[in-house]
């Protein structure tokens, strides 16, 4: 499975995301710039974490309008994985790849930290390899992580399943539902702000961000390749 | 030309963590009376005029990119400048 990273000015979690999907995950990795005109030849798509765009504006809010975003949203509506981690998450946001926005944290300081995760939905394709409930420990790093959609919204997220992750116990930003992940109605854009590329291998305190990374490769393998 | 200055504000249902630490702020240096505080963004736009409606157009600017709908509220005032 080939992934893309793609490059904003302002990303600073891409190289920690490569690291994952090459040295842990094992699989092939491209760094792909927000200037490109196309995706072809990827099969998951995967938006970094960091500040785009100095986060001016809003966080994510110019990043959407960048070249490559154009063959982000056809790559996703086609059906293509794509994660988006933190400023990832906050791109798709603004992008309407996902439902939402995010205010400043309810305490107004940037939190980095282990959160503790419940994972609430294992049957969508980067959450298979848990088991439903299961608590994890991934990292948080966020100054807007304090997600927010209306009532209606929120019953459409809940009637669809599509909150994936929340936080266990305390939450920390103040984020409706405690919510931490959501993926779109199909099932195949995933939002989240804990980096999974952060906690895939016991020396950084955790490794259970890789499963999320495996149940991908899982999912595409069962799909793509005959006589898996 | 036209001078246009648009206010963004996060929604009425939104609670707005910045004002309500200006608030308790304000509250500890004994301004009790001030019940609400609401922080936004002023943004002053310079538009050459053309045959576009204008105030079509900062809508528009203000619907994709100045705010975001789903936790912000917009306005703006127009304001054709005549140069000398």
């Amino acid at each position: 499975m080939k992934f893309a990273v793609i490059v904003f000015p302002g990303s600073n979690g891409d190289i920690d995301m490569f690291h994952a999907i090459k040295d842990e995950l094992g699989e092939e990795v491209e760094y792909v710039p927000h200037t490109a005109d196309s995706l072809a030849g990827f099969d998951g798509i995967l938006l970094p974490g960091g500040f785009s765009y100095g986060d001016y504006l809003r966080t994510g809010a110019i990043a959407r309008f960048s070249n490559v975003m154009g063959e982000v949203v056809k790559a996703a509506n086609e059906g293509v994985p794509v994660l988006g981690v933190c400023n990832g998450f906050q791109i798709l946001l603004e992008a309407g790849l996902l439902p939402g926005a995010m205010r400043r944290n309810r305490e107004l300081a940037f939190i980095c930290k282990p959160a503790q995760l419940v994972v609430e939905n294992n049957k969508t394709m980067f959450t298979s390899g848990y088991e439903i409930g299961e608590t994890i420990t991934i990292p948080i790093a966020h100054g807007e992580g304090n997600y927010y959609c209306d009532e209606e919204t929120m019953k459409l997220l809940k009637q669809n399943n599509q909150i994936v992750f929340t936080y266990d116990g305390e939450n920390p930003n103040g984020s409706l539902e405690g919510i931490a992940g959501i993926t779109n109605e199909n099932g195949n854009v995933l939002g989240m702000m804990p980096h999974p590329e952060r906690a895939v291998d016991k020396l950084l305190g955790s490794a259970d961000g890789l499963k999320l990374f495996q149940s991908i490769v899982r999912n595409w393998r069962e799909n793509h390749v005959v006589n898996a | 030309m036209y001078k246009v200055k648009v206010y963004i504000t996060l929604r009425e249902s939104v609670l707005d963590p910045q004002g309500t630490a200006v608030k308790s702020s304000l509250h500890s240096m004994s301004y009790d009376t001030v019940s609400d505080v609401r922080i936004g963004k002023y943004m002053e736009l310079t538009i050459e005029k053309n045959n576009q409606d204008i105030d079509a157009l900062v809508k528009e600017m203000c619907e994709r990119l100045l705010a975001n709908t789903v936790i912000e509220d917009y306005s703006y005032e127009i304001e054709e400048v005549v140069s000398l």
